[in-house]
């Protein structure tokens, strides 16, 4: 009898089930995504095929990762916040500030040697990002004021200095495009090898890893799992959490900001308007999905960006590239609601 | 008179359990129309799940409830509102963005599509007047006081219908004007012919407001009478327990403490007493074992004797200086407390709970901002430091929500042993976590003080009660702190562990600690205590040397009356 079953809390969860549930629900998530194609008249296992196809080439696989390494970014940025309940909506626009910080220095800054143009353009897109997460960090950490509102508002200003710029002064001339001439190919990162994958990859690769030993090895991580679990406990110990919240909402702002020097410095060495393109919010699902685990978003942010180049290829066989959207938000529906069943077991009642 | 008039409630045998706590034993309350009925009892005696067991949200494991002459099943809080059953909890349900009027309107039962707000209004003015409980039915919840929203939740239950009112310490948010208001009301309510229960632990005030009062102890009516035959003698005999003055044992080896007596023979006691005779304590030594007190037979003059030995063994290090503090609401909450604690000492803190004992554990421990006056330790004035100064200056503390404050419940022993150390060098090098030496000081711990854990990789919030106090314990103590404040640290601890908490702050205690032990039981204080301060209303009330006063005295001091002093 349905009355007599009840969920009940698990109280350990075994690692391949924590593993397994989401792959299952994202393969759900295809599923339903499926009957929706079908029902605005697409056949679902071509526009499937068709994304598989794409890819599972090589250049699919490179475009992927150059897709994903902003998604990966804005992802590690989110959940780096989220590690001390701190919700940064704000990627985009960090994201955002972040590269026009980068490509102004680029552009109008100093000439110097190039190695040394280059870690000013890592340092400064860090700080165009802290720039824009502190804004809504020091509200937070002084008077307690929602974060959440705050940095998704002040995307919305950044999108809009951005596009101020790029429609204006920064404009590249005698260009119908809204976007800033490219930088000196001196300044550029190098691909690689012949890979055709931007060795930015690494310095990515490598700040998840810090950011993993950050989280599992050092003290100040230490300290934001305290705050993040119980901050009455990190009061009792003496822990400010006035301060820690606003270095780590700078620091989300900051890695957030790399996404826009990654972009400059790269992948596409110039800045268009509306080039964070949802980046942030994505990098939130990003941030659920994997867990908050820096080294798993950079497997999710790759997926992202593969389901993004897949859904453009899509286009030619006439299904609007808002498909992966629409795949992305069904994709974090269906973890979300498969992580109760991590949660909860169901069980039928003793009495 | 009011014998001649049927109960319009009455509870029969109730009994409920949770899991092997045992919440309510064979209770019985009756209560009449036109009564003010206070239950009293001590925090985890029983009266909330009484209360909720009536008002539908727990069901009893056993027993009867009959109401208006008819036995009733009550299977939730929807049922006892029709019924005419209602409660104002402790923590207002009220829904702070509504008018005061769309909040009582919710409840009422009388739904209509359409919303008629003069009507809603209108009501509740009238029912306001009638019982002076005055305000605004167009005001928004949130911008009321906590004293109006408790009207807000009583005009609730009125249009409701209730005929049986209870309220779960009603004063405790209130100012003693506030209260007096309150109770002003509750008596006209009564005079109306609706029943009121009141759940309290201010003996004073239910003297002062009830009809008949029903105390509770661990779970059972321990006695119930008149409020005219009420005083506080019987009461806190029922509250507290019978009154036998127990063994000051603080010093003796008990028999359920083998292992911690064993360790440390009781020849070293008078050596170190030897060690540090002050000149000045003799005399004061020497008025306890005077021949005033022979009668209290032989087990009393060793007291006194311990008594001697501890005053000898420590200078007063750990003074407070008319200090004042403010809870979280902004209300005063201490009140030009002075006391001093000497370094060997256990100091006791008396009193219900309540009145001031966290916000003075807080301030202690550096956690709540001194508004007026000095807190010293050694000499250092320690008013203005920081948490973190403070844990340098080995200030340990046991938190009254060990839980969710003492401990991070969702990370590990490990993890939760460097809590205040974290930044030491023994667990920090260049901001890198000393993995190892946490583990080794973890596998110490558990092996010193006897915990029991699943793993040190587990969170300790799956650890038993009372092998986190004994994990907190562990890691306050550990870096031989010069003052130890512990709030009611066995309370809802197993005998045994309970015991391996009291043999653990002794220790200390004879290591050279000020120990600031703050407890409800007296008994518990009379057997660890040299002195024992009371609180009450945030005042301390006074200082009474342990074998020099009994329960009684406390109790009254515990209930607001000032002793002059001998």
């Amino acid at each position: 009898m349905i009355r007599n079953l009840r969920f009940r809390k698990r109280t350990s969860v075994s690692i391949s089930r924590r593993i397994l549930t989401p792959i299952i629900f994202v393969l759900l998530a295809f599923v339903f995504c499926g009957f929706l194609l079908a029902a605005v008249g697409s056949d679902p296992f071509a526009v499937y095929a068709r994304m598989m196809k794409t890819v599972c080439s090589y250049s699919g696989l490179t475009r992927s990762i150059e897709a994903g390494i902003p998604l990966m970014l804005t992802g590690l940025a989110v959940s780096f916040g989220y590690r001390m309940n701190l919700n940064n909506i704000g990627a985009d626009g960090q994201y955002a500030l972040g590269s026009l910080f980068c490509i102004g220095f680029a552009l109008y800054g100093p000439v110097m040697p190039a190695p040394l143009k280059i870690l000013c353009m890592f340092l400064v897109s860090m700080l165009g990002g802290a720039l824009a997460a502190l804004i809504a960090a020091f509200p937070k950490a002084k008077w307690g004021v929602n974060e959440t509102i705050l940095t998704m508002m002040l995307n919305y200003i950044f999108l809009y200095v951005m596009d101020f710029l790029m429609y204006g002064p920064w404009k590249e001339r005698n260009q119908m495009v809204a976007q800033t001439r490219a930088i000196r190919e001196k300044y550029w990162l190098p691909d690689l090898g012949d890979s055709g994958i931007n060795s930015v990859l690494l310095i990515v690769i490598a700040i998840a890893i810090l950011l993993y030993f950050f989280h599992t090895r050092t003290t100040w991580g230490y300290e934001m799992e305290v705050i993040r679990q119980s901050p009455r406990a990190a009061q009792y110990a003496g822990m400010s959490v006035a301060k820690a919240t606003l270095l780590v909402l700078c620091a989300s702002g900051a890695i957030a900001g790399l996404a826009g020097f990654a972009q400059v410095a790269g992948i596409i060495h110039r800045v268009q308007a509306n080039l964070p393109n949802g980046a942030g919010y994505t990098g939130i699902v990003i941030a659920f999905l994997a867990g908050l685990n820096p080294i798993v978003v950079l497997l999710v942010g790759f997926l992202f960006g593969a389901l993004q180049i897949s859904a453009v290829a899509v286009q030619l066989i006439g299904v609007p590239s808002q498909v992966a959207a629409m795949i992305q938000g069904t994709i974090m529906l269906f973890v979300v609601a498969g992580e109760f069943f991590n949660r909860y077991e169901l069980v039928g009642r003793k009495k | 008179m009011k014998k001649e008039i049927d109960p319009v409630l009455q509870m029969r045998h109730i009994t409920k359990t949770f899991g092997s706590v045992t919440a309510n034993r064979d209770v019985d309350l009756s209560v009449y129309p036109g009564e003010i009925h206070a239950l009293l009892g001590e925090n985890g005696a029983g009266k909330s799940t009484l209360m909720n067991i009536l008002t539908g949200i727990y069901r009893p494991d056993g027993g009867e409830i009959w109401y208006k002459g008819q036995k009733r099943d009550i299977h939730s809080p929807k049922d006892a509102v029709a019924l005419g059953i209602g409660m104002v909890h402790q923590h207002f349900r009220l829904i702070p963005t509504l008018t005061v009027a769309e909040n009582v309107y919710l409840y009422s039962g009388k739904k209509s599509f359409f919303l008629n707000r003069d009507k809603m209004e209108k009501e509740i003015r009238e029912c306001s007047e009638q019982y002076n409980l005055q305000v605004a039915p167009e005001a928004y919840v949130w911008q009321l006081s906590v004293g109006e929203q408790q009207r807000v939740e009583i005009i609730k239950l009125l249009n409701q219908g209730a005929e049986v009112l209870i309220l779960d310490e009603p004063s405790a948010v209130l100012t003693p004007q506030e209260a007096q208001s309150m109770f002003d009301t509750l008596r006209k309510m009564a005079d109306s012919g609706k029943a009121v229960i009141v759940i309290s632990h201010k003996m004073n005030e239910v003297m002062k407001n009830a009809d008949r009062i029903t105390v509770l102890k661990n779970g059972r009516v321990e006695d119930t009478m008149p409020a005219s035959e009420a005083d506080v003698e019987r009461l806190t005999r029922g509250i507290v327990g019978v009154r036998t003055l127990p063994e000051h044992d603080k010093e003796q080896p008990s028999p359920e403490e083998p292992a911690q007596a064993g360790q440390q023979p009781s020849p070293e006691e008078p050596a170190q007493a030897g060690q540090q005779p002050s000149p000045e304590e003799p005399a004061q030594a020497g008025q306890q074992i005077s021949p005033e007190e022979p009668a209290q037979g032989a087990q009393q003059t060793s007291t006194a004797m311990e008594e001697e030995k501890k005053h000898m063994c420590g200078e007063e290090i750990f003074f407070m200086e008319g200090v004042s503090a403010q809870n979280d609401r902004g209300l005063p909450a201490l009140k030009k407390i002075s006391l001093s604690v000497r370094a060997g000492e256990i100091f006791g803190i008396a009193g219900v709970a309540g009145n001031g004992q966290r916000e003075l554990s807080e301030v202690i421990a550096g956690l709540r901002p001194v508004t007026e006056g000095r807190v010293l330790l050694a000499g250092k004035d320690l008013s203005k430091a920081t948490v973190k100064q403070h844990i340098l200056e080995g200030i340990a503390f046991i938190p009254e929500d060990r839980l969710q404050t003492g401990l991070v419940p969702e990370l590990t022993f490990t993890e939760n042993i460097i809590l205040k150390s974290y930044e030491t060098d023994r667990y920090s090098r260049r901001g890198i976590l000393q993995k190892q030496n946490m583990r080794s000081d973890a596998e110490e711990y558990a092996g010193r003080f006897d915990i029991r854990h699943g793993g040190l990789d587990l969170p300790v919030g799956l650890m038993s009660g009372g092998n986190q106090q004994k994990l907190l314990f562990a890691r306050e103590v550990s870096g031989d702190p010069r003052l130890i404040t512990a709030t009611y640290p066995v309370r809802g601890l197993d005998i045994g562990a309970a015991e391996s908490i009291r043999g653990i702050l002794r220790e200390q205690s004879r290591k050279g600690a000020a120990v600031i032990f703050i407890s409800e039981e007296l008994e518990e204080i009379f057997a660890m205590c040299d002195r024992v301060g009371v609180l009450c209303d945030g005042e301390l009330m006074g200082i009474r040397t342990i074998g020099e006063t009994d329960f009684q005295e406390i109790g009254r001091m515990m209930s607001g009356e000032r002793e002059e002093t001998k």
